[in-house]
This record gives structure tokens, C-alpha cells and sequence, in this order.
């Protein structure tokens, strides 16, 4: 890796005021996966700034069916959090499978949707769920977040510090797992927020990163059923192609994974 | 024979250091002053080189020297070379195009070293060869083997037109193709095998320095071999003569043939060590590997088996295309010739043979053994053809096979091998029953009932192992004999060091080799201690691979210990004034049959180092050493069977059961050979399923991390179901067979025959990935 | 720029002079000699690098040295009490879950941690299933994992 300096901030002013001295500088939290970009030297920012160690942004509250996960709250932690399970276990099963146990004590949620990887598997919960991204600055609905790969609405030197939803009535999320990399090759997050609103949203398979499906959500307003989305295939020229699964494949896969995601929500 | 003799399942001694993080690997050892090399790597897959510029790099912070390919010829360092000549069907040599340790001309893959950097730290090494610029003209390139002997197709090397290395042949072409044109049924297949990467999970590294003052290289690596690789630095690169060179190969994170070769990186920190007058350390990283270890694999081939209206084999064509990569790797052209076309018999009796075989080079990672090396290739393809002929023929797979198994010893080949001893009915036996072949169908029944496809694979393999006499493979070109040596040092207290040219790195040889001695005298392991992997400390070895090391090197050992035993006995029989022929030694007392007359093991050995009291003319001293020259190959074999579930909706297949029966001849240690199963089996699921290598369109490898190339993990495979069934190997004196690749060997076919007998689509490429199998079960 | 820093490792005090970009695998290894913490890929997925950062898992290779500051570490060195062996480290040699011994530190700190975790979030049955899926980061090239998941079975009893 390239040199860095390496800073730890104890407050989100003087990690803003880090970044800014900072010629190149980047937060980092759980470092999952930019260390490994930087240790690839695909990524050489001037500075680190370790957001791990600031006061209140970590921690899981459950008010009623109101969640707000601290940004730096590890994918173990609202893995195994009882209170979250009982609100929204979907949510809780998904940070289960991400990476892998190690991986998971050091990766945080918000540093997984800062990034927006086109197959991590938080962006698509976000959207699903219909989240509230809170930032230093201000709050964002997750639609108007996630802007394509690796692409987000976060502006230089802000930093992510909660994310907050209203628990839906059920949920369920199902991956399908690259063979190789257990990154998600489609995995579709399915939300019911009651009174007709369903929120499907698909990660790992689209080449223009997590998105909402529209059609599929339409269907399941009238019938939250997996038959009710059996035909509804989606196009593959929207979709990622590689060596794992062609564009045919994937798309394919976004239906057996929202029915099977649907199932599960019962 | 004590508790800790031949088949016991003594626990391994070497595990106390792994299991506490004391295990010694080469990127463990450091030297005062040590410096680290960072490789400079063609990002083409073909290209002339230009001018290399190395002016920013060596301003770079930390860099002590910037070497590139002319220097390293210009010091006399030799080129890499192939140890195993192979002749055309013309009598023409193979066409072997020159390598050298650093590029000087043209790069011919991506990976492939033009220039290295030394300095302080592994970062500043790197920072610093990323400041090297070369100016390369990119010229077209080829990677697939079919591709590169056609017409118009880029040429790599001067030598070979055409890219054609050798075009070679075994067997009777004209008596095959009869016996194919009078058959009642052919059956006809394409196969590929694909391309695979080692991987062992411990990186190749390498730890060179110089001693001006003595004039003499120590070089720490990561070997399966470290005396052929001190001959070969020796004899071939001129590296150093042999007497100035000492190999060291310590606690090696596994090989499974990949640490065979002596590859640039070892020369370059050997010769550079020298230059700068520093150590220098070259730590591969996964992604070094995946560029720049040898691959396996990689064949293409057109098969016909022809069947009488029985079903018995009349006979068998086979052409096979073989990519040996950008440059002949040091056993690469054994591989697809003498370790593959020697197999194709199988476990059968097949009269008439024929395979013709055309190694081509391309614009990839250079290609050799790899765990099985050849044999997997050839049991994947009459394991393939005998399924597919089965199901044709609407014959009970089982059975076909049955009908025509060897069943009498010793029985010739029409491809060299001679079979010496086997009975592949009693592991087919073995292995239907423990996988209740009989019962497939409810079982086949009740998947369906939960939406999955359920499918069962045999395959019936076998394998050459103990490689090898050394005038046979002398004869068919090889550069070295394949014996192997031990030495047997008794000390004045009894206990007993073993030096042995075999090399463990996962084997278990400290604790298989002991129990030799424990069988034999009745000491425990303990007392017994191996040392191997130091070309000062053990005189001379072929190393391990092609699972040698029981069938060559425990009988080296056994040879030794013959001589050590006459001598102990030649000396008690002098102090209790008895016949030698009388003496017995057991439980660690040498004894006069049938009386009470006895003395310690201890007091035997102190006799012979005292030297007060030796019969007349005895020199003193209790020290042994044999050279071992096997007889024959050994012929491990066996059954195995697969059972599948695929999930029709994804394509995902699950190994819902797998069980082997094999035949190994004699056994050391079950615990041992059990792990070795499991291991080999894993690697074969993996070629079968998970693992490929893939050059895209530019010449770049696709698959260089775990992030796409597909390890299996512990959640693709089931724990297994594994029996032994022993028929002893006549050829050598403990009548061991060797274990080490069996289960990488038999284990594709009997997985693919599974999925394709799930899916009803007999047409499916390894690796079978979930997306290939939806896309045969969609007719895709 | 170096920063000093200081962990305790293996229940020892320790303190070292390193860059922003050093590796807490470095550190334990170049700096500290512990050299039985591996390191087997680039790309976080191997495993050979697991030690215990605060009494949890996590991947050597993929946190800076600085970041582990003022942590607890305990590697595979500082696994057995003294000559006593930890139960894990008895388990994988009785079941002979090792081979080439290199992805063995890894897989004994991981395999702890997923003991100690399946303990505190309530126990019950270890099945074959969980095991296996728990393993996800570590991968090994010997033993086809048979034998691990039979050590660790063995071992989490023992624990």
C-alpha cells in the first residue's frame, strides 16, 4: 500500500476538520473494504480518518416500530441485536451473511452503503425499507441516495452517521452468492409497509447498482404473493454479465429471488 | 510391532508447531541487512520490449538497485529450462523456445518478469517497480491451444511453428481405428479440462544471500524439492556450483506440484542477492500466484470408444491438444504425454489404444503438474466416455464398467503401464454399497418431492504413482532418475534420526516415516526424528510429488533400516555369543530366539559407538544409507460415488454424499491417508464445479483473486465416506501404491457424471457453475 | 509518518514505532516476531491472518496496525495457557485437521471465535451445517475440511 496517514477522530467536528487539512483524505470506518483496496494500490488517499471511535455512532435504538442504527455499528452487532430482530428480522438475517464472521466484527453498516458497492448487500435493505440516511449535514431518503455504482449523494467531507427506518410489517431478504467472492450476484430485499406500499429492491445484479422494481412492487400491492410475481421477468439489458453469470442468468435470478424472498416474508 | 508401527493411527508429531504458530515457512526467516524484491510484470499478454527506464525507480525512497533481463544474461545466468525431453512422431525433439529468468525481448504473458527492484521494504520495492517504464510494443496474442496452432494464429518463439511444441503419438493408430470401424456402438465425445491454478495457501517465496567471504548462496524457499532445484540452479541457470549452493526448503504451506519447478523469481533473488550484496526476499502475493505459479490442466480432446454389441471396449482414439502456457515449465512436457496417454486404458482391458497428443504454446501462465498431473485428465475422459457409452447403450453404468475390468495380474497395457496387482470388482463393490446405489431412486424420488434434481456418478479410476524407474523413464526422456535416498543415523543412546530426499510439506512424513522405525525395532516415535528440505544436512533427493514419498522414499528408508538392522544384529549376536541369525529385535530389545539372552536397543547402539567390543574387522558406528530405484509404477485405483442435488431454479448443485473406495496397497497411517483423501477430493470438486482459470479477450487473467477464481470452501463440500481396500503392490517391499492424488483424480468424473445424470444434458463443461448448469437445464 | 502505538498482545504490554500504512499482520509479524499469524491472499478471503482484536475475530491483514491501538490482540501464540493447550488446539491435532499446518492459525482463532460466539448467543446443538457456513472466511487447500469440522465439533465441547 501506498503511505497514508492514519488519523483516529473522537468527535464528527474534528473529523471534518481532519478531512478538510487532508490532501486527499477519506473516512474509513470497518475498513472492510478499503484496506483492501488500498492494499491493492487501487485506492491511495493522503489521509485515513477512523470514524469508529466517535461518541454515539454506533449503537442500535428500537423505539416502537422507529430503528435508527448508528453508522458505525458493526454488521455483527445488528446481526445479533434482539431488539432490532424482533422489530425487523430481515434486516438483522441479512447483516448475518455478509463477508464473512471476521469480516462482519469490523464492517460497519455505514461504510457499506458510503461505498454502494454494486453487490453489497445493505443498499438494497436501505431502499427497501425506505430508509433515512443522516449524514453531519442532513437527512436523505435512501431513493435519492444511491446514485449507480459506487456512486452516492454524499458530498465531500460529509459523513454518514445513522441510518433510520420505520420497521415494516414483514420483510425478507434473499441472496443469491457469487460462487467465488459470496458478494451478492442478485439478492432482492422485499419490505411490506402495510396499505399497499411494497417496496423490492434488487442488489448484485443490475449494472447501474441496487435498484427498485417497480413492476414487481406494483404486483405485490395487489397480491403479496410469489405467484403474483412468477411472470414478471426482468430485462436483461439492464443487468451486470460476467464470468459468474451472464446478463440472461442474473436477470433470471432477480425473480427466483424475489419470489423466494416473498415466500419468506410470508 | 508396536503401538506406533505400520497402520497405526499414531497422531502427528509435526502438529505441536502448527497448532502453537511456530511452524518455520520461508517468509518467516530473516537475515541482518535483508533487502525485498519487487517484480516488474508485462501488463501485455504479448509484446516486444523496449527501452526500460529506470531512473525514477531508483531515486524512489529505499531503493538499493533496478535489474532487468539484459544484465541477468550478461552475468551468464542460463535459461529456465524443460527437464523431460519428448520426441515427435517425425523423431524430430520437442521445439523449446529459450526463457529467461527476466524478459529480454518479448514478453509472451501477462505476469511474465522484465525487470526486478530491491528494496528495504516490501512497499518501497513495490512503489518503487511501479516507477520502472517500459516501453513495450504490443503485438497480437493467443491464449486458447486450438487457436494458437491454426493458421495466422500470433507466433511466440521462433522454434516452435506454428506454436506447435511436439506432435506426438502412443499406441496403434491403425489397428484403433480398425477396431473403432468394426464396433457395434462408438461412442464419440469432446472434452475439455480446464484449466486450473494450485493455489496452496501458502504463497511461493524465496530467501537468497550471498557470502562473499566463503563464496557460497543460501537460498530459503518454498520447495517440494529442494536438491533438484540446487542441481538445476547449478547445473542449467549457473546460478552457483553445487558445492557453493545450500537449499533450504523449510515448513512448505503445501504444493500439490506447484513448488516442483524452479521458477524465475528464485534465480533473480539468488543472482541479485549477489549484485547487491544484500539477502533479498521475494514474497509472492495471491495475485503474483495466480499470475505467475504454473497452472494445471488445460486440455482439449476429440475421443472415440468403440463397444461390441457386449459391450466390451474394442477401442479407443484419442486426440488431445494440451497448452503448455508462454514457456516449457521444468516437467511441463511429461505432463500430457507419459502422465496422461499411459492411462487412458483405465481400469480396463483395452486391446487397442491410440492417442496422439499436440502440446501448443500460448500467451498464458506457463502450465505443469498439478495434484494428479496427466491423470486426472485421462481418468476424466474415460470416466466421461464410459458413463456416456452406458447411457447410450441403455447398459447399467455399473455394470459396463464391470464387464471390462482387468482381472488378472500382471496384465499389459498397449500404453507401456503393466498393471501389477489390483482388484477394481472389490472397490466397485465397496463403493455401491456404502453409497447405497441400490436405493438411488427413492432418494432421487423424495428430492423431486422438494423441487431439487437428484443424480448419482460413478467413476472407476486408477492412477501410475511411485514414479519412477529411473532407466524407464530415462528411456522415454526424462533428465533425471526418479530413486530416492535415505540415511539411517543410529546414536550411541538409540535413538534415530532418518535423513531422508523426501520432502513433507502436509504429508505427515515426521510422523509415517517414524512408524517405519517404530514397526521395525519397536521404539516409539519419539525417539525417532526425520530431517529433510536442507541440501547441507541430507546428501542428495528427488523430493516429493506424484505420491513418491511412501512407495520411493519410505522404501529407501526401509532399504537402510535393512542394513542397520543386520549390523545391530551382527554386534548383539557378538556380545551374547550367539548366532545373528538368532537375534530378534522387538518392543526395543534385541534378543537370542527362544532364550532369556537379551540387551537394550541403548546397549546395542552404545556397543557400536564404543567400539570396545565389535566381532573382528567391524568398523564402529551405527549409520546407514540406501538408494532406492522402484521396480515398476504403483497402481493405486479405486471407486468412487457422487450424489447430486441441483436446484433447477439456480442451477446450484450441492454434494449431497461422496464416497471412495480406494486401493492404496499397504498403509502407514489411516488418519493420514484418510486426510489425504479428503483433500484431493476437495480439489476434484473443485476443478469439477468451482475452480477454472480464464484469460480474457485481451490476454488478461480474469481469475486472479479469490474474488473470482473459485476456492472451495468449507460450505461447498460434505464430509466424505472413505474405505480402503488392499491389495499389496508387489514392486516394492512395504507394498505401498501412494494416496497423495487419488482423490483429485477420481473424483471430477464421478461429480459430473452425477450433475449431467440430475440434469438429463450430458452437455456440461467443467467447472460445472451454477450458471452452466441452469443453462443446460434451459437448453442454452 | 510513524506513529507510536501500543496494544497488548498475548497478555504482554507492547508498543512500536509504525507507518499509517502498516498492517496489524506486519506488525505482529515484522515487529513483534509472531510470525504464526499468515497471510495467504490480497483480497480479505483466505483467513490465514485471524487473530482476536478485544475478544473478537477479525482479519490481521485488513486492519492498520494504528487502528488496533490501545486493542487487546491475542494470536495463535498466545492461545495455549503456558504448555497447556488451549482445547481447540488439542482438537485439531487429535482429529488431524491440519496438514501443511499453514492455514492453521487462522482456522484455530476462528474456530475459537465461533465457539465463543455460538456460546454467548445461547448455545445449543454445533450442527456440521453451521460449522461449515461459519468457516466461510477461512479456506484451506489440504484437508478438504473434513477434518477441521470434526476438530472443531470435538473442540467446542471441550470449550
Amino acid at each position: 500500500m501506498y503511505q497514508t496517514n492514519y488519523h483516529r477522530a473522537s468527535s464528527l467536528e474534528e473529523a471534518a476538520k481532519l478531512f478538510k487539512k487532508g490532501d486527499d483524505a477519506k473516512f474509513v470506518s470497518g475498513g472492510q473494504t478499503l484496506i483492501p483496496t488500498m492494499k491493492q494500490r487501487l485506492a491511495a488517499p493522503t489521509d485515513l480518518i477512523d470514524l469508529r471511535h466517535i461518541k454515539g455512532m454506533s449503537g442500535i435504538k428500537v423505539s416502537g416500530k422507529k430503528v435508527a442504527i448508528g453508522a458505525a455499528t458493526t454488521h455483527y452487532d445488528v446481526s445479533t441485536n434482539g431488539k432490532l430482530a424482533a422489530v425487523c428480522p430481515a434486516l438483522a438475517a441479512l447483516a448475518s451473511h455478509i463477508g464473512d464472521p471476521a469480516v462482519r466484527h469490523m464492517g460497519t453498516i455505514g461504510g457499506s452503503i458510503a461505498n454502494n458497492d454494486p453487490a453489497a448487500d445493505y443498499p438494497a435493505a436501505m431502499l427497501a425499507l425506505g430508509a433515512t440516511i443522516v449524514t453531519n449535514k442532513r437527512e436523505i431518503e435512501a431513493d435519492k441516495f444511491f446514485k449507480g455504482m459506487f456512486e452516492t449523494a454524499l458530498k465531500d467531507g460529509e459523513i454518514i452517521t445513522a441510518v433510520a427506518f420505520a420497521a415494516p410489517t414483514r420483510a425478507a431478504y434473499v441472496k443469491y452468492p457469487n460462487p467465488a467472492s459470496r458478494y451478492a450476484m442478485c439478492g432482492v430485499f422485499v419490505a411490506d409497509h402495510g396499505k399497499g406500499d411494497i417496496r423490492v429492491a434488487v442488489t448484485g445484479a443490475g449494472n447501474d447498482g441496487v435498484f427498485r422494481h417497480r413492476a414487481m412492487e406494483k404486483a405485490l400491492a395487489g397480491n403479496f404473493s410469489a405467484d403474483a410475481i412468477a411472470s414478471i421477468a426482468t430485462s436483461a439489458d439492464d443487468m451486470l454479465s460476467d464470468i459468474h453469470g451472464d446478463a440472461a442468468y442474473r436477470a433470471h435470478l432477480v425473480n427466483v429471488m424475489a419470489r423466494r424472498a416473498v415466500a419468506q416474508a410470508g | 510391532m508396536g503401538m506406533e508401527g505400520i497402520g497405526a493411527r499414531v497422531l502427528r508429531k509435526e502438529d505441536q508447531r502448527f497448532i502453537t504458530g511456530k511452524g518455520h515457512y520461508t517468509d518467516d526467516f530473516k537475515m541482518a541487512g535483508m533487502h525485498y524484491a519487487a517484480f516488474v510484470r508485462s501488463p501485455h499478454a504479448h509484446a516486444k520490449i523496449g527501452k526500460i527506464n529506470k531512473s525514477a525507480a531508483e531515486k524512489m525512497p529505499g531503493v538499493v538497485a533496478v535489474l532487468d533481463g539484459k544484465q541477468l544474461t550478461g552475468d551468464g545466468i542460463g535459461n529456465l529450462i524443460c527437464g523431460w525431453m519428448i520426441h515427435s512422431k517425425d523423431g524430430s525433439p520437442m521445439n523449446m523456445g529459450a526463457w529467461s529468468a527476466l524478459a529480454t525481448e518479448f514478453v509472451r504473458y501477462v505476469g511474465d518478469g522484465v525487470a526486478v527492484v530491491i528494496a528495504d521494504s516490501p512497499d518501497n520495492a513495490r512503489t518503487g517497480a511501479e516507477a520502472v517504464e517500459v516501453d513495450y510494443k504490443v503485438l497480437p496474442h493467443v491464449t486458447e491451444a486450438v487457436v494458437a496452432m491454426g493458421s495466422g494464429a500470433p507466433q511466440l518463439h521462433p522454434e516452435a511453428k506454428n506454436n506447435i511444441i511436439y506432435d506426438w503419438e502412443i499406441g496403434d493408430k491403425e489397428a484403433a481405428e480398425k477396431a473403432i470401424a468394426g464396433s457395434a456402438h462408438v461412442t464419440e465425445m469432446e472434452i475439455i479440462n480446464n484449466r486450473l491454478v494450485p493455489n496452496p495457501m501458502e504463497p511461493r517465496a524465496a530467501l537468497a544471500s550471498y557470502d562473499s567471504a566463503q563464496d557460497h548462496f543460501t537460498l530459503y524457499t518454498t520447495s517440494q524439492n529442494p536438491h533438484v532445484a540446487r542441481l538445476v540452479l547449478s547445473a542449467f541457470y549457473q546460478v552457483a556450483p553445487e558445492h557453493k549452493l545450500r537449499v533450504i526448503a523449510p515448513d512448505v504451506g503445501g504444493g500439490f506440484g506447484s513448488k516442483i519447478y524452479i521458477y524465475p523469481e528464485e534465480i533473480v533473488c539468488l543472482w541479485a542477492s549477489k549484485k547487491t550484496g544484500v539477502p533479498v526476499k521475494w514474497t509472492s502475493d495471491r495475485t503474483e500466484a495466480f499470475l505467475a505459479d504454473a497452472h494445471g490442466r488445460d486440455h482439449v480432446t476429440k475421443a472415440r470408444m468403440g463397444f461390441d454389441k457386449d459391450g466390451r471396449i474394442t477401442g479407443f482414439s484419442v486426440d488431445t491438444v494440451a497448452n503448455l502456457g508462454a514457456y516449457m515449465s521444468l516437467f511441463s512436457s511429461s505432463v500430457p504425454t507419459y502422465l496422461y496417454a499411459t492411462l487412458l486404458s483405465g481400469q480396463y482391458n483395452i486391446t487397442n489404444i491410440h492417442c496422439n497428443v499436440r502440446t501448443v504454446y500460448t500467451n498464458t501462465a506457463p502450465v505443469d503438474a498439478y495434484r494428479g498431473a496427466g491423470r486426472p485428465e485421462a481418468t476424466y475422459l474415460v470416466e466421461r466416455m464410459m458413463e456416456t457409452a452406458a447411457r447410450e447403450m441403455g447398459m447399467d453404468r455399473a455394470e459396463l464398467r464391470r464387464k471390462n475390468f482387468v482381472t488378472e495380474f500382471p496384465h499389459q497395457t498397449p500404453v507401456i503401464m503393466c498393471y501389477d496387482a489390483g482388484d477394481y470388482g472389490a472397490t466397485l463393490d465397496a463403493a455401491l454399497k456404502a453409497s447405497d446405489w441400490a436405493g438411488f431412486e427413492k432418494r432421487k424420488a423424495a428430492a423431486a418431492r422438494k423441487g431439487k434434481l437428484r443424480g448419482i456418478g460413478l467413476s472407476c479410476y486408477i492412477e501410475a504413482c511411485g514414479i519412477a524407474p529411473s532407466a524407464a523413464v530415462g528411456s522415454l526422456g526424462a533428465g533425471v532418475g526418479l530413486w530416492e535416498s535415505a540415511e539411517v543415523r543410529v546414536n550411541p543412546v538409540g535413538t534415530i534420526e532418518i535423513l531422508t530426499g523426501s520432502h513433507s510439506h502436509g504429508q505427515g512424513h515426521e510422523t509415517t516415516f517414524a512408524q517405519l522405525v517404530s514397526e521395525r525395532f519397536g521404539l516409539p516415535t519419539d525417539n525417532v526424528q526425520i530431517v529433510h528440505g536442507d541440501t547441507d544436512k541430507v546428501q542428495f533427493g528427488m523430493g516429493t510429488y506424484g505420491s513418491r514419498s511412501g512407495a520411493v522414499g519410505m522404501s529407501a528408508i526401509t532399504k537402510a533400516l535393512d542394513k542397520v538392522e543386520a549390523k545391530a544384529k551382527k554386534i548383539a549376536a557378538h556380545l551374547l555369543e550367539a548366532d545373528a541369525g538368532d537375534i530378534v529385535i522387538e518392543n526395543g530389545e534385541v534378543k537370542v530366539a527362544g532364550t532369556d539372552k537379551k540387551l537394550g536397543w541403548h546397549e546395542v547402539c552404545l556397543a557400536a559407538y564404543t567400539g570396545h567390543n565389535l566381532p573382528a574387522g567391524m568398523e564402529p558406528g551405527l549409520k546407514e544409507g540406501a538408494f532406492y530405484d522402484p521396480t515398476n509404477f504403483t497402481f493405486p485405483a479405486g471407486a468412487y460415488v457422487c450424489e447430486v442435488e441441483v436446484d433447477p431454479d439456480t442451477g446450484k448443485t450441492e454434494v449431497v454424499q461422496f464416497v471412495a473406495a480406494d486401493d492404496f496397497g499397504t498403509i502407514i497411517n489411516p488418519m493420514i491417508v484418510e486426510g489425504q483423501v479428503h483433500g484431493g477430493i476437495t480439489q476434484g470438486i473443485g476443478q469439477a464445479m468451482l475452480e477454472g482459470a480464464i484469460y480474457d479477450g485481451n490476454g488478461q487473467l480474469v481469475t486472479a483473486s479469490y474474488m473470482d477464481y473459485c476456492m472451495p470452501r468449507a460450505d461447498d463440500v460434505p464430509s466424505y465416506q472413505v474405505s480402503h481396500h488392499v491389495t499389496e503392490c508387489p514392486g516394492n517391499p512395504l507394498g505401498m501404491k501412494g494416496c497423495g492424488e487419488a482423490g483429485a483424480i477420481g473424483s471430477p468424473p464421478a461429480l459430473i457424471n452425477a450433475i449431467t445424470d440430475a440434469i438429463g444434458n450430458n452437455n456440461l463443461t467443467m467447472p460445472a457453475t451454477p450458471a452452466r448448469v441452469w443453462a443446460a437445464l434451459n437448453g442454452k | 509518518m510513524t506513529s507510536k502505538i501500543s496494544m497488548t498482545v498475548n497478555g504482554r504490554q507492547v508498543e512500536g514505532s509504525v507507518e499509517g500504512r502498516t498492517l496489524l499482520v506486519e506488525f505482529l509479524r515484522e515487529h513483534l516476531g509472531l510470525t504464526g499469524t499468515h497471510v495467504g491472499c490480497d483480497t480479505s478471503q483466505c483467513g490465514a491472518c485471524v487473530v482476536h482484536v478485544d475478544g473478537k475475530a477479525v482479519k490481521s491483514c485488513t486492519l492498520l496496525a494504528a487502528a488496533a491501538d490501545g486493542g487487546d490482540v491475542v494470536t495463535i501464540e498466545g492461545l495455549a495457557d503456558g504448555t497447556r493447550l488451549h482445547p481447540m488446539q488439542t482438537a485439531f491435532k487429535e482429529n488431524h485437521g491440519l496438514q501443511c499446518g499453514f492455514c492453521t492459525p487462522g482456522m484455530i482463532m476462528s474456530a475459537v471465535d465461533l465457539v465463543n460466539r455460538h456460546k454467548s448467543n445461547g448455545g445449543g446443538k454445533l450442527t456440521e451445517e453451521k460449522i461449515r457456513a461459519e468457516l466461510e472466511g477461512n479456506i484451506c487447500r489440504c484437508t478438504g475440511y473434513h477434518n477441521i469440522v470434526k476438530a472443531i465439533e470435538a473442540g467446542a465441547k471441550a470449550m
